[in-house]
């Protein structure tokens, strides 16, 4: 039959997608947010990701065919199933699940056979997003980033396991292996920095400095209580001191392992000088390619390696006579029909499993449809939550954070207690029931749809838009704060200022809310998930009317 | 009485930075309690600093400077072994001092 | 007992304008020799660090201010030989406004620099 060719085929598609030859003398592995996927996944790419004012039709903001064109991607490939969200359920039967770290080590290993010396940096958002990672307080990703051999870190999501469980791993688990650098996390008394800013490693003669930039947000977009004494900042004075002080002790290299988000990144290397590249991460985009950016001293190579452990990024500099004379850059898709799983992290991936499998594996329901989350607005996943969140305690509008985290499912797929934690798992994912005003519900919308759409980058957060069910509006991304959100509906009537609505929502950041007893959001989920019969009906997402930025190359048309 | 400030004071070249972290409630004036009766203002409203002795510097501060303060400053021509002293004053009359040593 | 002379009107002063005027100062104007530091977003709208500088000649005060408060000074503090004209502080936010750092000369000119910095609700995040 067609079968061994069809493997033939994969066999084919696979050397020419992984063989990758050597560039130069100094090379960066990159990956980031993984958020504890230590298994292959499915994972659908945003078909809406807007660009407004300078971002407007630049990377990142790219979706589709239009993130093909700009990569030079042909449509239909397994690249363009990696990189988008195009013909999703049929291309992702074919070029089957990504990631997973047993077939990221594959490839990891190979890039390092192929590299002598270089460096895997982990970007961070790799310690959350999982039942596992919840239950072993990020243990089990610990040791995975061990075995694959992490070099370097930084983080984001990893700070709401608390601060002193981040210093115990950095101080005991990480001890001689992996160095956790941040050089914008300090202390909030006499601004004492809490972890290195950065390392000096040499890499076949050539030392280069890898400068660690934690999310500079941490405390507003998590709960702040998690890391009451610390402070975090985009800090570009200092980083520009930590550029100035690496070179000054002889770094030819300097990099900057970042989770500020690619617009940051973007507006950060445009300010700082001395640096080659930012490889960053927290916006979850793949980026096919790199972005140069200039600025007084030159120019930085900007880039982002997407997410859930399905891409890594292969950065090769030519250093010579003191000087980086050249680079390139290629994004990995990790797919693990192509990439045979490395046995021994298989084997660890298996036995940190194992008491947890049966809890993991129970089959809450089947889907009808394809369930994801990423894009600025909603995801069919996200609808699920929230029209279970509102069923299930009699509430007229629910809200969802803009998490970018979270995996997708196909048609047909069982939907598992697994699925459900890898879309609600945090520390803090107590489901909440409060009635709020009128007024409130738009100052909300407005809060969160500035810190999406602020023309500068800075005041951005990198998540996307609140979730909402029940309620209607019309958005318009270009508009001032304050201005975007009009013509809020409920059942087709105006919501009016001053009356107060039933509003259930989970992963509240103020610390009351963690005092309240509230039950984890799962639980609400799963009691209604096992009332639908065994199988879930596809949901009719719920997206606001646009009334600006459109037409935008970061929209997909249709 | 008020706890002691923590004052840190460190040489850097011809020059010492100082860093103080106060105890204060710095009580906004704004806030109403239970029975709605506004709670009144309490505040640092007056700060100074001395060199070995001398006078360096003075400020005035309102309610809204942060509960617990933190003050910076740098004063020139200090080395390690001055002597670097700090003073509030509240808008109660309540007034507190310490001492910290140029490292 | 109170030993010092404590500028209620400054305190009270509901603009700007009329905290620096109650220094003396005459309308600020803005001025590249000033710098203030401050977040984009605060952390914490209850502790937002802040720092006043100038490199101006002959200055009097540094002045650090809060648009959007009850009352828009938070400090101010008198430049004298002895310091840098350079200090930090942490203020209190209610919500998202222009903090400005303010320079009065001894011959009562005002200077200033300002930034915006927001106060958001949060919670979201990738
Ligand atoms: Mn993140
Ligand atoms: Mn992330």
């Amino acid at each position: 039959g067609l079968g061994r060719w069809a493997n033939a085929d994969a066999q084919v598609a696979a050397n020419a997608l992984y063989d990758v030859p050597r560039f130069g003398n100094v090379s960066f592995l990159h990956m980031t947010d993984c958020h504890a996927q230590l298994n292959p996944v499915y994972f659908r790419e945003p078909s809406v990701n807007l660009g407004v004012a300078g971002m407007h039709g630049r990377l990142p903001h790219l979706v589709g065919e239009q993130l093909l064109k700009a990569a030079k991607v042909p449509a239909g490939s397994a690249e363009a199933h990696a990189l988008t969200y195009l013909d999703f359920e049929t291309a992702a039967r074919r070029y089957g699940k990504v990631g997973g770290f047993a077939h990221l080590a594959t490839l990891v290993k190979r890039m390092k056979a192929s590299r002598p010396g270089a460096l895997l940096l982990d970007g961070g958002d790799t310690w959350q997003g999982s039942a596992t990672a919840l239950w072993t307080k990020g243990q089990d990703m610990v040791d995975a980033a061990k075995l694959l051999g992490v070099d370097i870190m930084t983080g984001h999501w990893e700070f709401t396991l608390g601060m002193d469980r981040v210093k115990e791993i950095v101080e005991k688990d990480f001890a001689g292996k992996v160095d956790f650098v941040a050089q914008n996390v300090k202390t909030t008394d006499f601004g004492d920095p809490v972890f290195k800013p950065y390392v000096i490693r040499e890499m076949n003669g050539v030392p280069v400095a890898i400068i660690g930039q934690a999310f500079p947000y941490t405390p507003i977009a998590n709960p702040r209580y998690f890391v009451a004494d610390w402070e975090f900042g985009i800090q570009d004075e200092n980083l520009q001191k930590q550029v100035d002080e690496a070179r000054a002790k002889g770094a030819k290299v300097v990099v900057v392992l970042s989770h500020n988000g690619m617009d940051v990144d973007l507006k950060m290397a445009s300010r700082v000088t001395g640096v080659d590249a930012i490889l960053g991460g927290h916006t979850h985009d793949g980026m096919p390619v790199a972005t140069l950016v200039e600025n007084k001293g030159g120019k930085t190579i900007v880039t982002n390696a997407g997410s859930n452990g399905k891409f890594l990024g292969v950065l090769d500099f030519d250093v010579k006579g003191g000087k980086v004379a050249d680079f390139r850059y290629r994004l990995l898709p990790v797919f693990a029909n192509m990439l045979p799983a490395d046995a021994q992290m298989q084997s660890l991936i298996t036995k940190i499993r194992a008491p947890y499998e049966a809890k993991l594996a129970e089959q809450l329901a089947v889907t009808e449809g394809t369930l994801y989350r990423r894009g600025n607005f909603n995801g069919s996943g996200d609808q699920l939550l929230l029209d279970a969140l509102m069923d299930v305690q009699g509430a007229e509008i629910a809200f969802s954070p803009g998490f970018r985290w979270g995996t997708s499912l196909l048609p047909g797929q069982a939907l598992t207690r697994e699925w459900l934690m890898d879309m609600t798992a945090t520390t803090y994912s107590y489901a909440t029931v409060a009635p709020i005003s009128g007024e409130m519900l738009k100052t909300i919308l407005e809060d969160v749809a500035d810190n999406l759409f602020n023309p500068d980058p800075y005041y951005q957060q990198g998540g996307d838009m609140v979730r909402v069910g029940g309620l209607q509006y019309t958005i318009d991304p270009t508009a001032a704060m304050g201005r975007r959100i009009t013509d809020m509906r409920l059942g087709g009537k105006p919501i009016e200022a001053s009356r107060n609505y039933k509003v259930a929502g989970w992963a509240p950041v103020a610390e009351d809310a963690a005092k309240a007893g509230n039950k984890p959001v799962w639980e609400l989920v799963e009691q209604w998930l096992k009332a639908r019969g065994g199988k879930v009906t596809a949901r009719k997402v719920n997206v606001p009317k646009l009334a600006g930025a459109v037409p935008n190359p970061g929209l997909a048309e249709g | 009485m008020a706890d002691p400030m923590r004052i840190r004071a460190q040489a850097q070249g011809d020059k010492a930075v100082v860093r103080v972290l106060m105890s204060h409630e710095m009580e906004t004036g704004q806030r109403k309690d239970a029975s709605g009766k506004v709670i009144p203002a309490w505040h640092i409203s007056e700060v100074t600093a001395t060199h070995n002795g001398k006078p360096v510097l003075s400020a005035e501060w309102g309610p809204a400077v942060a509960k617990n303060p933190f003050l910076q400053f740098t004063i020139k021509g200090a080395k390690a072994g001055d002597k670097v002293a700090v003073t509030w004053k509240d808008n109660r009359g309540d007034t507190r001092t310490d001492e910290a040593t140029v490292s | 007992q109170f030993a010092f002379a404590f500028n209620k009107t400054a305190f009270d002063a509901k603009s700007i304008a009329d905290a620096v005027k109650a220094y003396g100062g005459a309308a600020p104007a803005e001025s590249k020799d000033v710098t203030l530091t401050a977040p984009d977003i605060a952390e914490n709208g209850a502790v937002v660090p802040m720092a006043v500088a100038s490199s101006l000649p002959n200055l009097k005060h540094l002045l650090v201010l809060v648009e959007k408060n009850p009352s828009a000074l938070v400090a101010k503090f008198d430049v004298s030989d002895a310091v840098e004209p350079n200090f930090s502080t942490r203020a209190k936010m209610g919500q998202t406004s222009d903090v400005y750092a303010v320079a009065i000369t001894k011959d009562n000119k005002a200077f200033f620099a300002k930034k915006e910095v927001k106060v958001t609700l949060g919670g979201c995040g990738g």
